[in-house]
């Protein structure tokens, strides 16, 4: 009954979702792949190469952070294992002048808009709420990973929002009208988030806002079809990138282990925001092959042959795959493996001599502009601590 | 928008007697042709001028990209505007009603909040959350509350209420100025209350509470609507032989602590007034503030005079629940004879 009710709901079958390599990693276009293929025409086998290091560095600084979890030097750690794929891809596909607003698990997406991996972990050994610089170019406009789960939805809106302001501007444009089209922008806004984020308001108050104004905006729904120990299918009882086209937004749902597919879909979509197609959404079909964090534990809620049928279907090893049907050679594996080894001991020795905040930080930019109980507090701190050097002189 | 269009509106030049509505009308206008990176959002503020005309012909005059009517949507209309501050604008966000802020509560207190300080400074949060607040007006369920104290306690936020026309002009005016967020609660009650506004200067700066009454033989501070009733309760009691000094806070984060000691030091009373429930309210934060550090003039213990700590009532109940001069004037008994 359930289910025919939801057939109904549906206005027809769910288009297969959009991938160019298989499972094995054979380049196997999907029929609906077809109409994305020429965005892959300019990437050759030198990008490939890339995406492939993209995805090992990755792995090898999660696996680190894991370790260094265990050893009591992180408090927490949250691992994208088994999530390469789509977060390389999509990256790959975004411009310099784009902006991205992450969830707090796009650690490729991260590094290859220009964040040091060490500062990504500094979060989550107790040393700051921040971590990089989000004014510094260097940082690629990665926004600071974000903990509310869907708050960033909103926050991605309104930036995307003042891209649409800001090229109105230039052309001279005052209004903002009810049903007006959307306006070419050059630059974007890309988001993420998850399965579990997508029952949130915000997330759904950002689509709302997003295809009202039109803006130049990407949502990316990595669905890693569990929310901590919630399977997805307790959050909806439709794919969700449905949702979406109920909001307006034009939605395709994407195999997330094919970065092949994220970098195609992606680099259209974020053209579409930039050149005045209004906003879009990638629901990312991938699986958490980790734990949602180190203090979890997968055994209690997820069947071991689940993991190790989504293992076989593992992003590093696709591209791997596909990689060696065009000749690479194990020269080249061997290397990338090295430098992942190598770069990941530098993230570790770097993360392990970050300094510790001193406390006057806590006041320091709790407002912008002078405020005197922060004052107060912050001169009497100074006293507090003062009187003990006293009396140990 | 171009320099030309913004000089063709027409702001506040001479001094004028304006109702309270008004007068935070012209400060947004003159706020708007000031600097172009201003944006007014919320619902039904276009066309319409919001539920009580605040942002009147603001439209007209500035655009729909500048004057932005939104979805309905609380959390929405804060969310983005955060964004919208991130790349540089200075969102001024129009709450309806009192009540319907706490859809947008979460991005106000687990993000605008925390922003800059997440931000290590680098990336301020300039946004201004206008709310009409509080009762007097007959008004249904969600419709006459005061919620102030649930930002004051909310480190990152500034928190100012006007309680005359001429410091609502220039208040709305310095909190768009300010880097920081800030939540501008506008007592709806005297959106209609007349006072003389001079655009030739402010009167202080934001954050400073003013003495509205010089008396001496009680201090009463209150903020927002509550300052009318003071100092109709000061009238009576002068004519009953008790001078009352009058406090107005018109800052409730930071409070401005340093006129009202200076006015305990002095009469050696004080009874704190305030719409909202009395348990953890700003009037707790003033009692105890004032007790920690004017204990020794103190010639009896502070008293606060609150609503009671229940839901506002049903409209019909509303005189009774809110405090009037009467129920000030029964508290400043207490106090004296004490």
């Amino acid at each position: 009954m359930a289910e025919q009710m939801i057939e109904t709901l549906h206005s027809g079958a769910d288009p297969e979702p959009i991938r160019f390599l298989d499972d094995e990693g054979n380049y196997a276009p999907t029929a609906t792949a077809a109409a994305y293929a020429d965005e892959l025409a300019a990437v050759g086998v030198d990008d490939f190469k890339q995406w492939y290091r993209d995805m090992v560095g990755t792995r090898a600084f999660d696996t680190e952070c894991t370790h260094l979890q265990r050893q009591g030097q992180l408090a927490l750690w949250v691992p994208s294992v088994g999530q390469e794929g789509c977060q390389v891809g999509l990256a790959r596909a975004s411009e310099p002048q784009d902006h991205i607003f992450p969830a707090y698990r796009e650690h490729a997406v991260a590094k290859i808009r220009g964040v040091d991996f060490v500062n990504l972990a500094a979060q989550f050994r107790g040393l700051t709420h921040g971590g990089w610089d989000v004014t510094d170019p260097a940082n690629g406009n990665f926004h600071l990973y974000t903990l509310v789960l869907g708050a960033q939805t909103q926050h991605a809106t309104g930036y995307a929002l003042a891209q649409l302001l800001d090229a109105k501007r230039a052309a001279g444009d005052a209004s903002l009208e009810a049903g007006e089209a959307a306006t070419p922008t050059g630059d974007a806004t890309m988001v993420f988030y998850g399965d579990g984020t997508s029952s949130q308001g915000d997330a759904n108050e950002a689509m709302i806002f997003a295809a009202s104004y039109q803006t130049p905006e990407v949502f990316v729904v990595q669905n890693n079809r569990w929310a901590i120990s919630v399977p997805v299918a307790r959050q909806s009882r439709t794919p969700l990138y449905r949702r979406a086209l109920g909001f307006g937004i034009r939605a395709v749902q994407i195999d997330g282990n094919d970065p092949l597919a994220a970098y195609a879909v992606g680099r259209r979509f974020l053209r579409e925001a930039r050149t005045g197609g209004g906003p879009g959404y990638i629901e990312a079909l991938t699986y958490r092959i980790g734990a949602h964090t180190t203090s979890d534990d997968p055994t209690r809620y997820r069947a071991a042959g689940e993991l190790e049928e989504w293992q076989q279907r593992d992003p590093i090893a696709r591209l791997e795959a596909h990689l060696r049907s065009l000749g690479v050679d194990d020269a080249f594996f061997a290397e990338v493996a090295e430098a992942a080894d190598r770069e990941a001991k530098r993230v570790r020795d770097a993360i392990l001599a970050l300094p510790a905040p001193d406390a006057d930080s806590m006041f320091a930019n709790v407002y912008s502009e002078e405020h005197p109980r922060i004052e107060e507090q912050r001169e009497w701190l100074d006293r507090y601590e003062a009187s003990f050097m006293e009396e140990t002189a | 928008m171009s320099a030309n269009q913004t000089s063709t509106v027409t702001t506040l030049t001479e001094r004028a007697t304006l109702p309270m509505a008004r007068a935070i009308n012209e400060g947004l206008r003159a706020a708007m042709a000031a600097d172009d990176r201003v944006l007014l959002m919320g619902e039904d503020i276009g066309p319409l001028g919001g539920v009580f005309r605040v942002t009147d012909k603001l439209q007209a005059d500035f655009g729909s990209a500048r004057v932005l009517d939104t979805p309905l949507a609380e959390a929405g209309i804060i969310g983005s505007a955060i964004g919208l501050a991130m790349r540089g604008y200075r969102p001024v966000i129009e709450i309806q009603f009192d009540g319907f802020i706490f859809p947008g509560f979460n991005q106000i207190v687990t993000q605008l909040a925390k922003l800059t300080s997440r931000h290590d400074g680098r990336v301020p949060m300039p946004v201004v959350i206008r709310v009409p607040y509080g009762g007097h007006i007959g008004a249904v369920e969600h419709h006459q509350e005061s919620p102030e104290a649930y930002f004051a306690h909310t480190p990152g936020l500034r928190v100012v209420a006007p309680s005359t026309p001429n410091d609502a002009y220039w208040m709305i005016q310095q909190a768009i100025q300010s880097n920081d967020p800030v939540l501008f609660f506008e007592p709806k009650a005297k959106y209609w209350m007349k006072g003389e506004v001079d655009p030739a200067g402010a009167p202080g700066e934001l954050h400073r509470s003013r003495i509205a009454r010089v008396g001496t033989d009680c201090t009463v501070v209150g903020h927002g609507a509550m300052v009318t009733t003071l100092l109709q309760a000061a009238e009576v009691a002068q004519n009953e032989g008790t001078s009352l000094e009058i406090v107005d806070l018109r800052s409730l984060s930071p409070i401005d602590f340093g006129p009202l000691l200076d006015s305990v030091r002095k009469t050696g009373r004080l009874v704190v007034a305030q719409e909202a429930q009395g348990n953890a309210s700003l009037g707790s934060e003033i009692a105890a503030h004032v007790a920690e550090h004017a204990f020794y003039s103190l010639q009896a213990p502070v008293l606060r005079v609150s609503g009671y700590d229940v839901p506002f009532p049903p409209a019909r109940l509303e005189g009774i629940y809110l405090p009037d001069a009467d129920r000030v004037l029964e508290a400043v008994d207490r106090t004296m004879h004490y």
